[in-house]
């Protein structure tokens, strides 16, 4: 039976991935480096890079904030608000990139417009990645014993101390996760970028969307040159959050 | 002989849980399996039972070798520590469910159940479902569950061991007052060794893997084979280089040829009885039990020099290392 | 900062990020009223498309479904070397763009691939192959901490009892696992409807054909046909959130149990 379930794992993904790998060095390693160090190739990687650390920044810290807000405070209407955190799951990543572009786009109604800009890139790639961090966090702050709290305000420490010296620590491990999570997500993030973005090479092109143009165009090594580099920070990524979530249960 | 196991050796990776273990089990009767934790205890239970396969040794049920055999053929009632209820069925459905696998009648199905949840004191409970039930009343229903396929013997792994100390203890009798009734022959497994000494008819007592000794209560306690099985089943105290009972020391006013002098360092009153702590000139604390009767005439104080000795006529046999 | 502040930062965040612009998009598509709405998600293709998503999410949901019950009770019933890799491999579907998903099927099944033939890329086949791709880890992932939960003991007790394997099976692990079973089909499917990425390179994206209904709303935008977009984007946003309704309610009856 153990048999049966890596067959379809082997079948499904693995050899696919395999795929990838092998075509990427088909023309050889010069080839392979060559796709990875074109100007257009490293722009692309850099611009993806860089957002992805920019957007998990912004969700370590917003997600942990909203986490906070959800789990500690009591408002009308919270229970509807939590089922919201898992909307950028429920809604096809086309479908979120047309939603941000009629707000924030040329036809929105209050007169912002970042369409084509690197700015409606960091907004599509927060909402696709705004759950994980909240999700991440939220049962690991439930589950805080306030005693640590309570003893830390008795000995006079201010709120602020106890969330930097108490509570933050004991998120971290969970904050990370949902981090690593999120930054892995934006690395690869397609659907919600192309129709907001613009995809201008050099400017707002993703790695991705990079992909994308050169299998269109037939150039299917490069292709997965790329694909490949995107594949190690997945990878890199999962270790990561593996290699986390095992320390922090160690504790 | 009900249950035989010869020789039976099990191993989790480097670790030898059971060490060449060999139990005898008569007919109808209820032994307990008796030992620390890690002893080896439940997993000796469980290679009887068929849940884990020995790495050597024979199992024979009724003379019928099923050391190949799967749990399913054995026909042996297990109950659980933490009852294994299942959650998703009602009590009555959880009873029946041994017979509903074997594809019985249902009209029969459901007179079995009745009869079993009454022997059990459940029958207004059949249509509740476990979490709805209490401890006690869940491991009632386990063992109902368990007698429902008629087995030819009943294995309880620590059926005690979740509950309160007050169900405990009601299940305990009621426990011993069941096997009067039905006469299965049964194996339980503690670490309570009041437990096993209240209600088993025979006392395996295993340590480290291994059977340390395999007899009536009242030889484990008054003939302990070693030490260990000594110091597990009751209260030991030392004098000198001897295991002795602290029931078995006596302390005496006037001084007689045998026996050693000691200073009388506490006297704690418990009730019935009376502990006095003792410390000799040379040599460890030892402890002596005395009945309220005994203390009394003897009329000592703390810091009083008294002399000890072990009563010759004291009941319990030394161990032969002691 | 004071309570009230910390609040209002989160909810304005959410309303900023989240609520309004769906909102808007609710908007848009019903701005010439329903009427106008209705006729841009009806026209051929978007009936097309919407018929190809539900048969493709309809193939690739319970393979994943019986994958995933058969691999959550491997994880949780056997120990074997590199158990770990194997399951952290299981999570690579989440990890790996869908743009590599269809990159990576294109070069097994394409015509200078590995398996070459016709009848996978730019066929409904790929379009299969693609979805259960990304859909692969969820059922495995609701399923197995149930399974390690609930430990061994009811399928053990159920062997005593006399029950054979299959019995175990079906009389007690299925219904242990059913509301994990359940989520992991829900998200499943939700996952399965909304790919976009992986489909779009495999698909060929040939209108009448392999669209699937998020194709459909990139070509109505690419076509300019904004209120075609909107409207075939409500539809999907209709599904994602009826999905999202469906698990929180049933999380809440489950978790009244």
């Amino acid at each position: 039976m153990g048999g049966l379930s890596v067959a379809w794992l082997t079948l499904i993904v693995l050899i696919p991935l395999a795929a990838v790998v092998v075509r990427s060095f088909d023309e050889g390693f010069g080839a392979f480096w060559d796709a990875i160090t074109n100007p257009q190739a490293v722009a692309a990687i850099k611009l993806t890079v860089g957002v992805s650390f920019i957007v998990a920044a912004i969700d370590a810290v917003m997600g942990t904030l909203i986490a906070w807000v959800l789990v500690r405070d009591e408002f009308p209407g919270r229970r509807i608000v939590n089922g919201l955190i898992d909307l950028p799951f429920a809604l096809p990543t086309i479908v979120a990139g047309l939603v941000l572009l009629a707000l924030y786009g040329p036809t929105g109604p209050v007169g912002i417009n970042v369409a084509y800009t690197r700015v409606a890139l960091l907004l599509a790639l927060l909402f696709v990645t705004l759950p994980f961090v909240v999700r991440a966090v939220q049962p690991v702050l439930m589950g805080l014993e306030r005693e640590a709290e309570e003893a830390a305000e008795s000995l006079g420490a201010s709120a602020f101390t106890t969330f930097r010296r108490i509570i933050l620590p004991a998120l971290r491990p969970a904050i990370l996760a949902g981090v690593g999570l999120a930054f892995g997500r934006a690395v690869g993030e397609f659907g919600s970028v192309i129709l907001i973005s613009g995809n201008l090479p050099y400017k707002t092109e993703v790695a991705s969307v990079l992909v994308y143009g050169q299998i269109e165009s037939g150039n299917t090594t490069g292709a997965a040159a790329v694909s490949v580099f995107l594949l190690v920070v997945a990878f890199v990524v999962l270790l990561g959050i593996s290699f986390i979530a095992k320390r922090g249960a160690d504790r | 002989m009900a249950i035989e196991a010869r020789s039976i050796t099990k191993r989790f990776g480097d670790y030898v849980a059971l060490d060449d273990v060999s139990v005898h089990v008569p007919d109808g009767c209820l032994t307990a399996l008796l030992g620390p934790s890690g002893s080896g205890k439940s997993t000796l239970l469980r290679v009887i039972a068929g849940l884990e396969a020995p790495d050597a040794g024979t199992v024979l049920i009724e003379g019928d070798d099923v050391t190949r055999r799967p749990a399913r053929t054995r026909e042996v009632g297990f109950v659980f520590q933490h009852y294994a209820a299942f959650k998703h069925m009602t009590v009555a459905d959880n009873v029946a469910f041994g017979l509903t696998v074997r594809k019985r009648p249902k009209a029969a199905t459901r007179a079995r159940v009745a009869e079993l949840l009454e022997l059990v004191g459940l029958s207004h409970l059949g249509k509740r479902y476990p979490s709805q039930l209490s401890g006690g009343q869940r491991q009632r229903m386990a063992l109902a569950r368990a007698l429902a396929v008629e087995p030819r013997v009943l294995l309880l792994d620590e059926p005690f061991g979740a509950l309160d100390a007050r169900v405990r203890e009601e299940l305990r009798a009621w426990l011993r007052r069941l096997h009067d009734e039905v006469h299965v022959t049964t194996i339980f497994v503690t670490h309570d060794q009041e437990e096993a000494m209240e209600i088993a008819e025979q006392i395996v007592v295993v340590n480290e893997g291994r059977i340390e000794q395999s007899a009536s209560p009242a030889q484990i306690y008054d003939e302990p084979a070693t030490p260990f099985v000594m110091s597990f089943v009751g209260p030991v105290t030392r004098i000198g280089d001897r295991l002795v009972r602290p029931h078995d020391v006596q302390v005496l006013t006037e001084p007689r040829d045998e026996g050693e002098q000691a200073v009388v360092t506490r006297i704690a009153r418990l009730g019935f009885e009376v502990r006095v702590e003792l410390l000799p000139p040379e040599g460890e604390p030892l402890t002596a039990q005395l009945s309220r009767a005994e203390f009394e005439q003897l009329e000592i104080t703390e810091g009083q020099i008294v002399q000890i000795r072990v009563d010759p006529t004291g009941v319990t046999k030394e161990p032969a290392s002691a | 900062m004071s309570r009230t502040a910390l609040r209002t930062i989160a909810l304005g965040y959410l309303a900023a990020l989240l609520v309004v612009p769906v909102g808007m998009v609710f908007y848009r598509a019903f701005e010439n009223g329903f009427g106008a709405a209705w006729d841009a998600v009806t026209t051929p293709p978007a009936q097309h498309a919407f018929f190809l998503t539900i048969t493709v999410a309809l193939i690739a949901v319970p393979a994943n479904a019986i994958f995933g019950v058969l691999t959550a009770w491997v994880l949780a019933h056997y120990d074997f070397r590199g158990k770990r890799v194997f399951d952290v491999l299981i999570d690579l579907p989440f990890a790996v763009s869908p743009v590599v998903v269809g990159l990576s099927l294109v070069l097994v099944w394409g015509r200078d691939g590995w398996f070459p033939s016709t009848e996978v890329i730019f066929s409904t086949p790929g379009i299969v192959l693609a979805t259960i791709f990304v859909s692969l880890p969820f059922v495995v992932r609701e399923v197995l901490p149930v399974l390690e939960e609930e430990g061994t003991d009811q399928e053990q007790a159920a062997s005593t009892l006399g029950a054979r394997n299959w019995q175990v099976f079906w009389r007690i692990t299925l219904p242990t696992i059913r509301w994990g079973l359940t989520y992991g089909i829900i998200l499943s499917t939700a996952r399965a409807i909304g790919e976009f990425g992986a489909v779009a390179v495999v698909s060929g994206k040939i209108q009448g054909r392999t669209e699937t209904l998020t194709l459909y709303v990139e070509d109505r935008f690419q076509s300019l046909d904004l209120a075609g977009a909107y409207a075939a984007g409500v539809v999907l946003a209709l599904l994602g959130v009826t999905v999202l309704a469906v698990m929180t309610l049933l999380q809440r009856r489950h978790g009244r149990i």
